[in-house]
């Protein structure tokens, strides 16, 4: 066995070296793997721990939210699950009263409608302006065209709230206060940087040659948009819109603002009112608070299938 | 069906300079592949010729107008890009018919034309899959069929074969020729593979740091390189280079004039022949056929094409000799010397022995 004693170049295989050799790399192998495993737990307890915290509140909300008024004011949420088939202590006049209430006009029926008319044009609009701007700053030539986007991304540094009040004197002398239009135009306004830049960050990722092909091929930057960009962005699209929907739904800021209370008033304002107006209800603003919990969550569970799914795969080798 | 001239043609970016000053005419069906180094310019001309680019002197004339200014949609040229550049999310079927229904064609037409393609292409069963659900070779092909059913005057190709494997790559090199002859279309073929560019041109244009170095049949640019560039690029194993003054010393040529700086022989052109320049065999490489046998005469490396039958042994000591009718004189700045006057009183080899 004079081999084994020669002098083993750096890097050779290992199956030149003696016989203790396999013992020492199983053991090399193992804890590795050891470790990894216990790092799962580890994140798997931190996950479930901040799973529980978020869950629990949201679970107290959605039971209170069906307990009748007694009920809510004698005991605590989680005292049901000692009894949960006693029936006397179920309702469902908290949503009814909620969505239409007997008191007052303006219930959260009306106000999730106007949610909807708020949100939707509010998330639309910037987006299509800014798909295409972003298109512009990716793949068109123009003088400025550097300044401009920095520019545009500078403005995400301004906080909304510096707009506020000339806004609300713009509008004031144009009348706009208290309409639609001027929440739209708020959002989409205050949408705008962010979504040029996600979009632009998206487009420049997108395979040059495709759209070079598209104009060799004889399209138009108006169908290249249309025809390319747009249905390859989708993810993007997709990501930002259910960002922008969110924000826009669950603003209460603007909303309040621009429109208020009144018939035209959004869930959130509603929302808002029905914990000034009705501090001891407890039981009604929970029921509140999931009717205006459900869109975010439907839109959420239902676009998020974009997050993960890339349409570009293919295009290109690979 | 077109001719295309590019008439000094140069392109700039920023201070570098891409193309100096490339003037060239592409004869109507003719296939003329640009060939050069990676960063030569050839890619940047081919999207000169395209419009992608825009030039920084010169014109492009395509059948008599001229289109240096034409956005690319109005140049009627189809172009296969390296990375194919499908559409991702149209179906194969889709991915032809978007050209010509950016240009308004029937529907009927474009349907018959797709047929064509398809048939020609052999991607009848293909048609409506989406290009992620393709091979390599397949996307190719679809990239190809997507330039065929435009008809256009140009075909521009930019090396659109180099993200195939090696076995693929011959079997679309046929295919290519097979469409070339098919279409008798005005092609205009860029790679950076010299053996592509042997096997598919009508003729060569060689480029090398923006500047054209030779343009011709693949034959003519392999028999008579004009210069040391060329002569280096074409051919595998690379030509043999040797400085003149070594080559006389060792005995391998003949006297030759003082313009010439250095010579080039072939490794076909160098023999194993009794008689010649003694020699040390280095390295044998076995190709089949023939073998490269890597030699040394005196210190002069030199690679000789040789038959399989008689490869000699690594070692050995055998004698070489010079093909002198086909010795490739260089001068001093690396320019062709006309080697009839060189060569001539030097017939057949060197005999001196070491």
């Amino acid at each position: 066995m004079t081999t084994s004693s020669m002098p083993v170049p750096a890097g050779a295989p290992t199956t030149t070296e003696p016989a203790e050799a396999p013992k020492q790399t199983r053991a090399r192998r193992r804890s590795p793997r050891l470790k990894q495993g216990q790092a799962n737990w580890v994140v798997k307890i931190v996950l479930l721990v901040i799973c529980l915290l978020w869950v629990v509140p949201t679970i107290g909300l959605f039971v209170t939210s069906f307990r009748t008024a007694d009920a809510v004011n004698s005991s605590g949420w989680w005292t049901v699950f000692a009894s949960p088939f006693d029936f006397t202590q179920w309702t469902l006049d908290n949503y009814r009263e909620t969505l239409f209430p007997t008191g007052r006009e303006n219930g959260m029926a009306n106000a999730f409608l106007n949610s909807l008319v708020v949100a939707v044009p509010s998330t639309v609009i910037p987006i299509l302006i800014a798909a295409f701007a972003a298109y512009a700053f990716t793949f068109m030539r123009f003088k400025g065209r550097d300044t401009l986007f920095v520019l545009i991304v500078a403005l995400l540094v301004v906080p909304n709230q510096v707009a506020l009040v000339p806004l609300l004197q713009v509008y004031g002398s144009l009348g706009l206060n208290g309409t639609f239009l001027a929440v739209w135009l708020a959002h989409a306004g205050f949408g705008m940087p962010l979504a040029i830049f996600i979009l632009r960050g998206y487009m420049q990722t997108l395979p040059r040659s495709v759209i070079e092909s598209a104009s060799v091929d004889g399209a138009s930057h108006f169908t290249t948009f249309w025809r390319l960009i747009i249905p390859m962005s989708v993810p993007a699209l997709a990501a930002f819109a259910i960002f922008q929907f969110l924000w826009t739904w669950n603003d209460l800021l603007i909303a309040l603002l621009f429109i208020g209370a009144g018939p035209n008033e959004v869930v959130q304002v509603n929302l808002a009112a029905n914990v000034g107006g009705l501090g001891q209800g407890w039981q009604l603003l929970t029921a509140g608070a999931f009717v205006s919990m459900i869109v975010p969550l439907l839109v959420f569970i239902g676009l998020q299938r974009y997050f993960v799914r890339g349409l570009t795969a293919g295009s290109v080798k690979g | 069906m077109a001719s295309l001239t590019i008439d000094h043609v140069g392109k700039d970016h920023g201070a570098t300079r891409v193309l100096g000053d490339v003037s060239l005419t592409v004869a109507d069906g003719e296939l003329l592949v640009l060939v050069g180094p990676s960063g030569c310019g050839k890619s940047t001309l081919l999207r000169c010729i395209a419009g992608l680019e825009e030039l920084s002197r010169g014109a492009i004339v395509m059948d008599g107008v001229d289109i240096t200014r034409a956005e690319p949609r109005d140049r009627d040229i189809a172009m296969v890009f390296q990375s194919y550049a499908l559409y991702p999310h149209l179906s194969v079927r889709d991915n032809l018919a978007f050209g010509l229904k950016m240009r308004k064609t029937a529907p009927g037409e474009i349907a018959r034309r797709i047929g064509d393609a398809a048939e020609m292409l052999g991607l009848d069963a293909l048609l409506d899959r989406r290009p992620a659900q393709l091979s390599g070779g397949q996307r190719q092909r679809v990239a190809m069929g997507r330039a065929v059913v435009r008809r256009p005057k140009v075909f521009l190709f930019d090396e659109p074969l180099s993200n195939l494997d090696a076995a693929l790559r011959g079997q679309m090199r046929v295919e290519l020729m097979r469409l070339h002859q098919r279409l008798g279309a005005t092609m205009v073929y860029v790679t950076h593979d010299q053996v592509e560019a042997m096997t598919l041109a009508d003729r060569i244009a060689v480029l090398s740091q923006g500047a054209l170095m030779q343009v011709g049949p693949p034959a003519e640019l392999y028999a008579r390189p004009t210069n040391l560039f060329v002569a280096r690029f074409l051919g595998t194993p690379e030509m043999n280079i040797v400085g003149a003054a070594a080559a006389q010393a060792s005995g391998l040529v003949a006297a030759l004039p003082d313009t010439v700086a250095s010579v080039g022989v072939r490794a076909e052109d160098l023999h194993v022949a009794p008689g010649g320049v003694g020699a040390q065999v280095d390295v044998v490489e076995h190709l089949g056929p023939e073998a490269l046998v890597h030699l040394r005469v005196e210190m002069i490396e030199l690679t000789a094409r040789v038959d399989a039958r008689q490869v000699p042994r690594v070692g050995e000591r055998i004698t070489v000799a010079v093909d002198a009718a086909r010795l490739h004189c260089f001068d001093a700045a690396g320019q062709r010397v006309e080697g009839r006057q060189a060569t001539a009183d030097s017939p057949k080899l060197g005999i001196g022995k070491p």
